[in-house]
Order: structure tokens, then C-alpha cells, then sequence
């Protein structure tokens, strides 16, 4: 093979694998290592739900793990208010930067979006390596704060100052270097993702012709492009809060285990809480509107016809984009920022839902007289629209400044984002995983065991996350390691104490059925993981290179498609979903086809 | 696998992929910046006059770095100017210019920094406030390192005025300005503290500021001197792109210079 030095000479495992510069690869390794990341996430999620349902009980199963790898925080297997703190902290951390984020933007877009909008590669196929190269160094500096003395954040994923300064453990400095590591990570993607939709699209692929998925993705560049930074330089600020002794966040008098701190002060600990929103907000979208961009792929695809409201969809996406960089201070209505700053920001958080309306209605009407295929696709597609509909309408109660009052911190919080986060965004992404899966290895995933995974999924995910509305609305606080067994009804009327407004037993018991939810729900995934890897070998084959009959340009490269993914730089004559298009010569007509 | 407009331009957005890319990073740049420059408001705005540091960096020696920076930024253009005639020599010479700047503004900053750390104010316990030097220069000195080393007094050569009293205050002990050691007890300390990041928010601003800038100082210094190096062989296989190259990369330090032009005045006059 090295005969010829000039040949072009296949590359070896570790520069094929490994080292890619190749947007497949690099969009397959994102996704794998993104999927065991949302594992293990979910998993740290289990520890803490059965602290809550028996606090002080050691887990079962993995506690003399727990303990043999935490030390003396899982002592006995039991996860200790410390642990539940940190498991908390990283819960939120790996499910948002490492998990939902790399899964929904890098690994899907890296491997569709180049494919869809016809390009043989991204803009900077070295960049991108680069970018997926400083997400594993990231994921690591997080993992390896599990294991350092005092264990690994604590002061939760949004790390408010002054708490996150305080607490004497070195935890919260990885989590820091880690995001830094992370934030270049996802800038290196968006500046690579908008570079390349503009530059490299096919002859012929005009910005209306582009699939939806590729303008989700090319709004969510640009939020992550602009949102991050900040972060970054509240990130270096509270780094030298943590290790250089500033006072960036600690106010003036700021006391320590009732000792004045010796430090400076002068600092704000609202500027924290400005900087983190300015990234957390449009950050909530950077997770949902790639998933948007799925769901509209599939259902076209199944509904076999045009999309409805292909421009009204274009334009909600747009104007989301814009508007999640001025809703941040909603997350902010009680620290004190007063109330014409409330004002203003209940006004945008109000306009901000009006586009989220605009594109789940023109995803409901697009069903409307189409003759659907319920694939496995499909009806993870199909029950995102629910799922988001639930979590974006309980959002509006948490955008006014009035009924936030009530709701601040509860568990109705904690209901309403992860009804968009995990059955809304983590259904696209299921349904992405089971809709390219043909394109990536050339066989098709099971479709029983698919169902099996859905409706198991489905269900459990209601029986999760639906419970919590009550428990919020009965004013459970949120971040408390013992579930708040402490202001129960039942351990009021044990001290004596006057039982009003505790928390009834009704609602603490609805811990237990949560619990054994969320136990459901991951082994619902046993049948995904299975079917994920033995498909890969043993699916059945994709019956050619457009097994779903669509019409984008993905499907009309070769499966796998190779390196430089088309055989001749496709030419494109059409709209992104003509299916079934009156006066065209077939049922459905690729974007390519004259 | 040839990725398309590399070295030219594509026809209906008019640039090339590098120049698409870098113009989209330095939007993020801005963004990062503009975060830190916003934390400078609000902590000044949120600070008591008397307690925001006035007039003790060396305002001379920031403008010379002024325009050590802005001389680089012509000759970086040049340096383009030079490639876009195909004068290879020509390029040397300005972009090993613009390398020097760099590398001047780098040894002058240091030596700031420098002097800031053996710089000291001191909070008595009587509530007066004075900064001078501590005898002997040592740096990073604190309260608590004083205790500990047991030191039962302090030899301190203090300044002519405290930047609390403003300018009349300096004039006013112009006359009469001992610039001898005075002593003071460790007992009537409150706080001691040099002019390192904790000492201030102002402080710790300046030095997060400036040392974010001094990396992209840094970054941009390695990037021009590889270009200027071992990358310039490029010239003799595909210029166009080494062009690009230059030029994308003189972007970037267009953006690390401008953003100097913000930091000299915020931190240094106003």
C-alpha cells in the first residue's frame, strides 16, 4: 500500500476513527459519546429520586459502588446531602452541555447538515475535529471532579454566586474549566455550522429551498455563536473569584460560616445571574429548536406532503432566535431587579411564545389530510408535539412575574422544562436516531422493539414528570436532598407543630410513583440500546439509499455515503417536500430531480 | 474531496470560507468582551467613588503601548498589501514588524504587572486608607503572610496622596512630601493587600481584562509568526490562499488592537 507514496492511500484506524476530519465520523462520535453521556446523567437522576422517595436508605444495586467509588459522601451506598448536591449539579450540567447540546446540534448537525444542503464536508473540517476534541477533554475535566476530595460541584448548574465561591471544595473550579473547555467546543461548531451553510451550499440550493432542519440548525449556530461568550467571561470571573480571590460576585460584608470573608467585596451577585441567563435563555432553545428541525423532517416525510407554513415556520425560527437573547431576567423576577425590569421581560417572554406557536401549529396542521405513516419515526415525532405542547404552555405561568411568586423554584419548574427537554427534545432526537439511522449503516433498526421503546418511553415520561406539576403547585421546593420530608404535614404534626400548609401525604407519596417511573423508563431503554447495536451488524438492509422515499438531498447519496459524500456535486431544482406535488412525474420529487 | 472556495471567493456571497469564518468568531469576540466591559459598568456604577482605584497605572507607558499596537496594526495591512503584489521580502520585513510590536507590547505589559504587585495599600484600623511600597519590594505580600511570618511591624514609603483625595490633595503635599520609611505596626492593620486581582474589583477587572488581552496578544503573535516562518512557504505553492491566510489572521489582530483602543482609555483615564 505504501508503495506508491503519491497514491492516495486509505487512511488506518486511528486517522479513520479517531482523528477524523470527516463530518460523518465526527458527527457518529459526538452522537455516541453525547448518548453515553444523557445515560449516565439519567443515572445520577436515579441515585437522586431514590434518596428522595427513602432519604437516608442506601440505593440498591449500585450502593456499595457508589460507596467503593465516592468514599466516605456514599457512605453505606447512601447518598448523602453533600452527594445529592453534587449529583444535582452535574445531573443538570452533563444533561445540558454534554448530553442534549452535542446529541442535537453537533452530532446530528454535523452529520445531516453538509448531506442536506449537498456540500462534501463542513467549511473547516479540522476545526470541527478540534471542536469534538475539546468536548471529550471537557466531559473528562468533569468526570474527573467526581473523584477529587469534596467531590464535584455543588452549587448547581447554574452555579449562583456567591454559594458557588463559598463552598470549600475544589469542585466548582473543574466545572469551570470544564464550560471553558465546553464553550470553545460548541463556538468552533457554530462558527464551522454558519460558515458552511453559507458558503457551501449545492448550485441551485437557495436559502428557501434549504430544509427547516438546516435553518434550525443555522439559528441555533448563531445562538451558541453569541450566548456563549458571556458565560465564558462570567466563567473566567468566577474562576478568579475561586482561586484568585476576587470579588467579581461577593458582595460587601459577604460572611462565611459566621466569619466575615476576607475579602475585597464590592461585587455583584446579580451580575452572575445577568451573565448566566444571557447564555441560559437562548440556551433553552439552542436544545429545542434543532429537535423542531427533526420533527418537521419527519413528519413531512410520513405525512407525504409538503410541509404547511414552510416561510411562517422560517420566519418563527428567526424571530425565536432573536427574542431568546432579550427574555433572560424572566428567570430573575425575585431577586429584586424590580418590577419595570420585570415588566419589560414578561413583555418579550410573552411575544417569545407567539413563534413557538407559530411552528408547533404548522406541524399540527401539516397532518391534516395526510396519509401518515406511523413508523417508529413518526410516532416519536408525532408524540413531541404533545409533549412540547405541555411544556411550552405550562411555561407561560413561570413568565409572569405575579404567578412566579408562587411557582419560583417549585417542583412545577422542574415539571415544565424537562416536559420540553426530555419528552419533547429527547423524542426528536430518539425519532432522528431511528429516521437517519438507514443513511448511516444502510439497515433499518427494528421496528417492533422500536415501538416497545416508544410506547414504554412514552408512558413512563408521563408518569415521571406529570406528578411534579402537583407537587409544585402544593409548593414542594426544588434542590432539597430529603424531598421535602422536613415540611411535610406528617413531620409537622410529629413535632407538635401545626400541620397547615405542610406538605400532604397525598404529595409526598408521589415521590414513590415517580421513582419507580423513572425506574421504568430506563429499562424502556434496554430495548433502544440493543436495538441500536445489534442493527448496526444484524437490521435488516435498507431497501436502497432512500428507504423513507424522501426528498431531500441526504437520501439521495449513497449509503454510507463516502468521504466527499456525492458522486457528482448535486444540482438542486426543488423545494425541500415535494411530496405528492400535483403535475409531478412521481409520488414524491427529490430536491435534485428536474 | 475538495472542499470549494478555499482560496476564491464564492460568487454570491463574494468571500471565501476563512474570511466567512473569521468574521463570524470575532462576533463572538465582541460578545465575550463586550460581557467583561458590561461587568466594568456595573461594578463601577455599583461602587462608592472612594473606593474605585484612580490614576495608579502608568498612563505614558499604556499610550506608548497604544501605539506599539496601532503601528502593528498598519504594518500587518502592509504585510497583505505586500503578498497581494507578490513581494515575499517585502512581507517579511513588515509582518516580522508587526511580531515585534507584539512582542513589545507583551514585555511592557509584564513589567506593569510587575510593579503592581509590589505596590500596596494598606487599611489601618483607625479607618485611615494609605498606599506606597513596602522596604525591600517584596510582592504578593498579605495580612495574613505578615502574621504568620511573625512580623511585628512593617518599613512603608508611602505615596504622596491616596487615590480616595484626588488631585488638589497631591499638589497640596507636593511641598512638604517625605519620602522616607514610616513604620507601621501590624497590630493597626486591617487589611493589607497589593495591587493584585483581590485587591479591588477595579483591580480585578484590569487584570482579567488585560491578561484575556494579552492572550489574544499572545495568540495572534504565534499565528503572524508562523505565517511569517515556517508557513510562508506556502507562497511558492498556492499564494492566493497564503494571501488569505495573512489577511484573515490580520483580521483577528485588527479586532485583539481594537480591542486594546477600548481598554487604554476605560482603564488607564476614565
Amino acid at each position: 500500500m505504501e508503495a506508491h507514496p503519491a497514491s492516495h492511500h486509505e487512511p488506518g484506524f486511528w486517522q479513520k476513527y479517531v482523528f477524523s476530519t470527516d463530518h460523518k465520523i465526527i458527527g457518529i462520535q459526538y452522537g455516541l459519546t453525547a448518548l453515553v453521556f444523557l445515560l449516565l446523567g439519567f443515572g445520577l437522576m436515579l441515585c437522586m429520586r431514590w434518596q428522595i422517595a427513602h432519604p437516608g436508605q442506601p440505593v440498591p444495586v449500585i450502593g456499595a459502588l457508589l460507596h467503593a467509588m465516592l468514599g466516605d459522601v456514599a457512605a453505606r451506598g447512601v447518598v448523602s446531602p453533600d452527594l445529592y448536591n453534587s449529583f444535582g449539579a452535574m445531573h443538570g450540567t452533563i444533561m445540558v452541555f454534554l448530553a442534549i447540546v452535542p446529541l442535537a446540534f453537533a452530532a446530528f448537525g454535523n452529520y445531516v447538515v453538509p448531506l442536506q444542503i449537498g456540500a462534501p464536508d463542513m467549511a473547516f473540517p479540522r476545526v470541527n475535529m478540534a471542536s469534538y476534541q475539546f468536548y471529550v477533554l471537557g466531559g473528562v475535566v468533569m468526570l474527573v471532579s467526581f473523584f477529587i476530595p469534596g467531590g464535584a460541584a455543588q452549587a448547581g448548574w447554574t452555579s449562583y454566586s456567591p454559594l458557588a465561591t463559598t463552598i470549600p471544595t475544589n469542585g466548582q473550579a473543574f466545572w469551570l474549566v470544564g464550560m471553558v473547555f465546553l464553550i470553545n467546543s460548541s463556538l468552533l461548531g457554530a462558527v464551522n455550522f454558519i460558515a458552511t451553510i453559507i458558503q457551501l451550499r449545492a448550485p441551485g440550493m437557495t436559502w428557501f429551498r434549504l430544509p427547516f432542519f438546516v435553518w434550525a440548525q443555522f439559528v441555533t449556530a448563531f445562538l451558541l455563536l453569541l450566548a456563549f461568550p458571556p458565560l465564558e467571561a462570567a466563567g473566567i470571573m468566577q474562576l478568579m473569584d475561586n482561586v484568585a480571590g476576587t470579588s467579581f460576585f461577593l458582595p460587601t460584608g459577604l460572611a462565611v460560616g459566621g466569619k466575615l470573608a476576607d475579602i475585597s467585596g464590592g461585587g455583584s451577585p446579580l451580575l452572575w445571574q445577568h451573565l448566566f441567563w444571557f447564555l441560559g435563555h437562548p440556551e433553552v432553545y439552542v436544545l429545542i429548536l434543532p429537535a423542531m428541525g427533526i420533527v418537521c423532517e419527519i413528519i413531512a416525510n410520513n405525512t407525504r406532503k409538503p410541509i404547511w407554513g414552510y416561510k411562517s415556520l422560517v420566519f418563527s425560527v428567526l424571530s425565536i432566535g432573536f427574542l431568546s437573547f432579550i427574555v433572560w431576567a424572566h428567570h430573575m423576577y425575585l431577586t429584586g431587579m424590580g418590577t419595570k425590569i420585570s415588566a419589560f421581560f414578561q413583555t418579550t417572554t410573552m411575544i417569545i411564545s407567539i413563534p413557538s406557536v407559530i411552528i408547533l401549529t404548522c406541524f399540527f396542521i401539516s397532518l391534516w389530510g395526510g396519509s401518515i405513516r406511523f413508523n417508529t419515526p413518526m410516532l416519536f415525532a408525532l408524540a413531541f408535539l404533545p409533549m412540547f405542547g405541555i411544556g411550552g404552555l405550562t411555561g407561560l405561568p413561570l413568565g409572569f412575574s405575579a404567578a412566579v411568586l408562587h411557582l419560583h423554584d417549585t417542583y412545577y419548574v422542574i415539571a415544565h422544562f424537562h416536559y420540553v427537554v426530555a419528552p419533547g427534545t429527547i423524542f426528536a432526537l430518539f425519532a432522528g436516531i431511528y429516521y437517519w439511522f438507514p443513511k448511516m449503516t444502510g439497515r433499518m433498526m427494528n421496528e417492533f422493539w422500536g415501538r416497545v421503546h416508544f410506547w414504554g418511553s412514552f408512558i413512563f415520561m408521563n408518569v415521571v414528570f406529570q406528578p411534579m406539576f402537583a407537587q409544585g403547585m402544593a409548593g414542594m421546593i426544588r434542590r432539597m436532598a430529603d424531598g421535602g420530608a422536613n415540611y411535610s404535614a406528617a413531620t409537622l404534626q410529629k413535632q407538635g407543630l401545626e400541620s397547615i400548609g405542610g406538605l400532604s401525604n397525598t404529595i409526598m407519596s408521589l415521590h414513590t410513583m415517580i421513582l419507580w417511573g423513572a425506574v421504568g423508563l430506563a429499562l424502556c431503554q434496554i430495548p433502544f440500546v440493543i436495538n441500536l447495536f445489534v442493527s448496526i451488524k444484524q437490521g435488516k438492509p435498507a431497501p436502497g439509499d432512500n428507504p423513507w422515499q424522501a426528498t431531500t438531498l441526504e437520501w439521495q447519496a449513497p449509503t454510507p455515503p463516502p468521504h466527499g459524500n456525492f458522486a457528482t456535486v448535486p444540482s438542486v431544482r426543488r423545494d425541500p417536500y415535494d411530496y405528492n406535488v400535483p403535475g409531478a412525474p412521481g409520488e414524491f420529487s427529490p430536491q435534485n430531480q428536474a | 474531496m475538495e472542499i470549494p472556495y478555499v482560496s476564491q471567493p464564492r460568487p454570491d456571497t463574494g468571500i471565501y470560507n476563512a474570511k466567512a469564518g473569521i468574521w463570524l468568531f470575532l462576533a463572538s469576540e465582541v460578545m465575550l468582551f463586550g460581557a467583561l466591559f458590561s461587568s466594568y459598568i456595573l461594578l463601577r456604577v455599583g461602587a462608592l467613588p472612594a473606593d474605585w482605584p484612580h490614576g495608579l497605572l502608568n498612563i505614558p507607558i499604556g499610550a506608548f503601548n497604544t501605539v506599539v499596537l496601532i503601528v502593528s496594526s498598519v504594518t500587518v495591512v502592509m504585510a497583505w498589501v505586500s503578498l497581494k503584489m507578490k513581494k515575499l521580502g517585502q512581507f517579511k520585513i513588515f509582518q516580522a514588524i508587526t511580531v515585534l510590536c507584539a512582542l513589545t507590547f507583551l514585555g511592557v505589559k509584564s513589567f506593569e504587572y510587575r510593579e503592581k504587585f509590589a505596590h500596596y495599600e494598606v487599611w489601618k484600623t483607625d479607618g485611615t486608607r494609605v498606599t506606597g511600597h513596602i522596604e525591600g519590594k517584596p510582592m504578593f505580600l498579605t495580612l495574613a503572610k505578615l502574621k504568620a511570618a511573625g512580623r511585628e511591624k512593617i518599613a512603608f514609603i508611602a505615596d504622596r496622596h491616596h487615590y480616595s483625595e484626588g488631585k488638589a490633595a497631591m499638589v497640596r503635599r507636593e511641598a512638604h512630601a517625605e519620602h522616607k520609611a514610616q513604620e507601621i505596626p501590624v497590630s493597626q492593620i486591617k487589611r493589607l493587600s497589593a495591587f493584585v486581582p483581590a485587591h479591588s474589583t477595579y483591580f480585578a477587572i484590569y487584570f482579567t481584562l488585560t491578561a484575556l488581552h494579552g492572550l489574544h496578544v499572545l495568540g495572534g503573535a504565534i499565528v503572524i509568526g508562523y505565517l511569517f516562518g515556517p508557513g510562508s512557504k506556502m507562497f511558492f505553492t498556492d499564494p492566493e490562499r497564503l494571501t488569505n491566510r495573512v489577511e484573515v489572521s490580520g483580521l483577528f489582530w485588527h479586532f485583539v488592537d481594537l480591542v486594546w483602543i477600548f481598554l487604554f482609555p476605560v482603564l488607564y483615564l476614565l
